[in-house]
């Protein structure tokens, strides 16, 4: 970590790189946001908004069982019953029962309203309002360490899988005509956004956390003609909004998971006058 | 009688070293409904069959398990020549317009470097990739779409990339799932022309499935019906389209009026 320190000090000379939760919450970003950027292609292609506003939302569940079990770091059973969640929505998906937008709403109100329940037994709840709007500047250099894990993991997939990953969400039938395994792959992204979710949920908060997945790539897909610069467009609008929102955060005093977000909401009125102009 | 015709022709020898395919007793359950039960058919190389029937039969279902997207009762058989069956038959898969998310930003290129190479397309694709993909376009006189976006072909573009796509590498058997709704009459000859001649060179199987009567009379070799979750009747297109059964389904008077309306 200390070579990153002296590297911010050396490049970024400024007032606000001062403070190492600064420090911190930059690489923190440079880290979360391209992934976002990255996973926010495909979830957009899936359809998967709603599907990630609900891993968000469920997470609170997590968070609940985690005080029940007396877990020492939340995450563990917050990840758990992201997993859970995750199979469970794909399951009652594949049998096709209901539309997809009824099912992941009957499951994520379901799981907040029991999370909320649980959290606010004797009125305790006020202790976790953090997890509603994150706190990206109480980062520490072991969450950074998952974070990096996590980050390479993304890459990795995405250098290995993504033309499978591709061809699954452009048509399922005609991926399975080309010998791919369709549910493996529907299952290791979908878990992939789940476990991404959740390790971010701390950093962003639960209201906003899939704006984060679905902006980038939303006003990416208004400018880009193909694959790679829908993925080019994505990463950058999601690293250049993450960067610009959290520095005038700072300067406003205000809550930096949210400022990243109207940023990204600005990037995709302009990137829609742009499309509208074309 | 018709009926028999379905599952009892001998396979005969191709110019391919695959042979035939024969569905055996596929039965597809969703829940509690049935939408396949007990289908039999017997598909055979440098042949189109035709799959006909009224809106939810389970035409694309039946394609689905060819495929082996869903699960299924029954088996499949892949034939090669003197019966020896073979596992992993090529499949050429044509989806229908109204399967994909046209919105989302890919070019021609993408769907091809996506199908044909290991390497991530959003890094970019290989010159050779490219070159590959033109050469199978060409097969569909679309080489010059392979810069555009999918999204603004029109259906008898779309199709026909997909067509290219489908036949490299060159597939033992074509599944062509409703390959003509929404195309200009032009482009559907087009499309039709190139099956045909694919057909005759390689000794396809191919399997169409369809709505459109005229076509199903005018290209396919055999024609069977699925309805009520099985296949009622094959044979040939006069004897199908003169049968009670498809008159009273369609609605359309007899062959011999299909055939005026050409």
């Amino acid at each position: 970590m200390s070579i990153w320190y002296s590297l911010i000090d050396f490049l970024l000379p400024f007032e606000w790189t001062q403070y190492t939760f600064m420090k911190n919450a930059l690489l923190g970003v440079l880290l979360v946001t391209p992934m976002f950027g990255l996973l926010g292609t495909m979830v957009v292609n899936n359809k998967m908004a709603f599907f990630s506003d609900a891993l968000g939302h469920s997470a609170l569940t997590g968070i609940a069982l985690g005080v029940l079990w007396k877990v020492t770091n939340p995450l563990w059973s917050m990840l758990l019953f992201s997993i859970l969640m995750t199979f469970a929505i794909i399951k009652v998906k594949s049998t096709n029962t209901a539309s997809m937008d009824t099912v992941i709403g009957v499951f994520s109100s379901t799981a907040v309203a029991l999370g909320i329940v649980i959290l606010s037994y004797k009125g305790g709840f006020a202790k976790y309002s953090v997890y509603l709007i994150g706190d990206l500047l109480s980062i520490t250099p072991k969450d950074l360490m998952l974070l990096v894990v996590t980050f390479i993991i993304v890459v990795l997939l995405w250098i290995s899988a993504f033309n499978r990953i591709f061809l699954v969400s452009l048509n399922p039938s005609l991926a399975r005509s080309r010998g791919i395994l369709v549910h493996f792959w529907e299952y290791v992204f979908a878990l992939t956004v789940a476990v991404i979710v959740t390790l971010s949920i701390q950093w962003v908060g639960t209201m906003i956390i899939s704006s984060m997945l679905v902006l980038p790539a939303a006003a990416a897909r208004n400018v880009a003609c193909n694959v790679k610069q829908y993925t080019f467009f994505s990463v950058l609008i999601a690293l250049i909004s993450g960067l610009s929102g959290l520095i005038l955060s700072y300067f406003l005093g205000v809550a930096s998971g949210a400022t990243i977000v109207l940023v990204l909401g600005a990037f995709f009125a302009i990137t829609y006058v742009i499309k509208l102009k074309k | 009688m018709i009926q028999e015709k379905c599952d009892s022709i001998n396979c005969r020898e191709c110019g391919s070293s695959f042979c035939c395919t024969k569905i055996k007793h596929i039965s597809v359950k969703h829940g509690s409904n049935q939408i396949l039960k007990d289908v039999n058919l017997h598909i055979h190389c440098g042949e189109l069959t035709a799959i006909i029937g009224v809106n939810g039969a389970g035409k694309s279902t039946l394609l689905k398990a060819l495929l082996g997207e869903i699960p299924h009762l029954g088996e499949i058989v892949y034939l090669e020549t003197k019966n020896k069956v073979t596992k992993t038959p090529i499949i050429g898969y044509v989806p229908q317009k109204l399967d994909f998310d046209l919105s989302s930003p890919m070019s021609v290129l993408d769907v091809f470097a996506a199908a044909k190479s290991k390497k991530p397309i959003w890094w970019g694709t290989p010159k050779k990739v490219r070159e590959r993909a033109k050469a199978s376009l060409a097969k569909v006189e679309a080489e010059q779409l392979i810069d555009r976006q999918l999204g603004v072909l029109s259906g008898g573009e779309l199709q026909r990339v997909l067509l290219a796509l489908a036949l490299n590498p060159i597939p033992n058997i074509l599944l062509l799932d409703e390959p003509v709704s929404g195309i200009d009459h032009k482009g559907l000859k087009l499309f039709y022309q190139t099956v045909a001649d694919i057909r005759k060179t390689y000794d396809l199987s191919i399997i169409l499935v369809s709505h459109d009567l005229h076509l199903v009379a005018h290209y396919a070799d055999r024609v069977a019906l699925l309805n009520n979750g099985t296949i009622e009747i094959c044979g040939t297109p006069q004897e199908v389209f003169a049968s009670h059964e498809v008159n009273a389904l369609f609605n359309m008077g007899s062959y011999e009026r299909v055939k005026e309306g050409e």
